[in-house]
């Protein structure tokens, strides 16, 4: 789980978050972020959520290199 | 899974490696990129991004693995805790770190308590339910884990828990990385900057040194398209004799951090000088708990003293850590030396590099 793999929050309860890592659930702590929201993409390591994804940042900038390297 | 599949676009990662390519050859001599960071190294090894490059590209590993680059006076430690009957609670890939002819595996065959666990939280709540006992954490890791504990510490002072302490031996990125781009050997081209570290600590503790240095260096995240797009970055940062940090991983790494983050490793720890595998003593490179947190720190309380041990013999970990030497140049290496019988620290960790290239049939 630090792989970088996003996972989704499905629930918020005040420190802690259930996220679930492509249907693998997981008790994951909120320490270092504030404002964590359900649906959500957040970034875990060791069990904690260290950042929230950027999910329209994610999808431009794909959309960008599929576009630049079309050919 | 959503931001998953769609960055390991097999045609998209082809077609930037092209455009690295034609980059190589316009500048024809051999280019050498280190990455720093262990899971860019598992995912290169994983994903058989080498083979995707001219051969003037070499991709090297550095300092990336915490296990690795944490020398045995710390590992002697957390040994020297568990045997004084103290409940150790470390991550997985510590315990078959060799030390000395031991691991903390061995010593838990034979009956010291030594427990693994997937998060720091895990520590708290395993001391809060057994307060008899005196857990001890084996605090290792970068920017990304340190301030994981320094929230525990702070939960363990807001919960009153007095029977969980840490042995800190946490290491910072940017001193390794100016020490690694002194050094006259190694003559680094272009730096893979960590992604989750990065997402910490952000884009700023980067800048001096890249232009201090004038090496090219590029954030990125852990797909294929993010690592052959970062190359490919750095080698159009190098064609157009640019040195800059960029940040490929700008869906998770923003310019300033996490701010709460840093400001959880600065309440709780202050910058020391440390001992790093393989490269040596540096300056400010370790993370100590402040005076006012004392009373967590095991090393005082328990009067625990490093001891020295020598480096196996033939193993080239500390070589490998700061990327003058592959694994493959490693006599031992498939050998003797594998991951079910690990003769240095490289080959335990899945982040270390001599691991890593195992498990991708690297011979
Ligand atoms: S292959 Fe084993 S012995 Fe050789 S450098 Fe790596 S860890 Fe050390």
């Amino acid at each position: 789980m630090c792989l970088g793999i996003p996972g989704r929050v499905e629930e918020v309860e005040g420190a802690e978050a259930t996220v679930s890592f492509g249907g693998i659930r997981r008790r994951v702590r909120l320490d270092l972020l504030d404002n964590v929201s359900i649906g959500d993409y957040v970034v875990v390591h060791a069990g904690f959520a260290i950042e929230v994804l950027d999910e329209e940042t994610a999808l431009e900038m794909l959309n960008t290199l599929r576009e630049v390297f079309r050919e | 899974m959503k931001f998953l599949e769609e960055y390991r676009d097999g045609e998209l990662v082809k077609r930037i490696a092209n455009r690295a390519n034609e980059l190589l050859g316009r500048i024809g001599r051999e280019v050498k990129i280190m990455e720093v960071c262990g899971t860019h190294t598992m995912a290169i090894a994983r994903h058989g991004l080498r083979g995707l490059f001219r051969k003037n590209l070499d991709l090297i590993s550095g300092p990336g693995c915490p296990v690795c680059v944490t020398p045995n006076s710390g590992f002697s430690l957390v040994f020297q805790a568990a045997e004084m009957g103290k409940t150790v609670a470390t991550f997985g890939d510590m315990m078959r770190v060799p030390f000395n002819g031991k691991s903390l595996s061995k010593l838990r065959g034979e009956g010291f308590d030594i427990r693994v666990v997937y998060s720091p939280y895990d520590a708290l709540k395993m001391a809060e339910d057994e307060p008899e006992k005196e857990f001890v954490m084996a605090g290792i890791g970068f920017e990304t884990t340190s301030p994981l504990f320094a929230s525990i510490i702070l939960e363990c002072r807001r919960r009153r828990v007095s029977n969980l302490k840490l042995i800190s031996l946490f290491r910072l990125i940017p001193p390794a990385l100016d020490a690694l781009l002194k050094a006259e050997d190694l003559h680094i081209d272009g730096l893979i900057l960590p992604g989750h570290v990065s997402t910490i600590i952000g884009v700023k503790p980067y800048v001096d040194i890249v232009e201090k240095y004038k090496v090219p260096a590029v954030i990125t995240g852990f797909e294929p398209v993010d690592i052959v797009e970062s190359i490919r970055m750095i080698l159009k940062q190098l064609v157009e004799k640019k040195s800059m940090v960029e940040n490929e991983y700008v869906r998770t790494v923003r310019p300033q951090g996490n701010p709460k983050a840093i400001r959880l490793i600065q309440e709780v720890f202050k910058p020391v000088d440390a001992e790093w595998r393989g490269l040596g003593e540096i300056a400010e490179s370790g993370l100590a708990l402040k005076d006012e947190f004392k009373d967590f720190d095991a090393v005082e309380e328990y009067g625990l003293k490093p001891v020295e041990a020598s480096e196996p013999a033939g193993c080239l970990c500390g070589q490998v850590i700061r990327g003058s030497k592959k694994p493959t140049d490693c006599k031992l290496y498939r050998r003797a030396c594998m991951p079910d019988n690990p003769i240095g620290p490289c080959m335990v960790s899945s982040e270390g590099t001599c691991a890593a290239y195992y498990y991708a049939g690297v011979e």
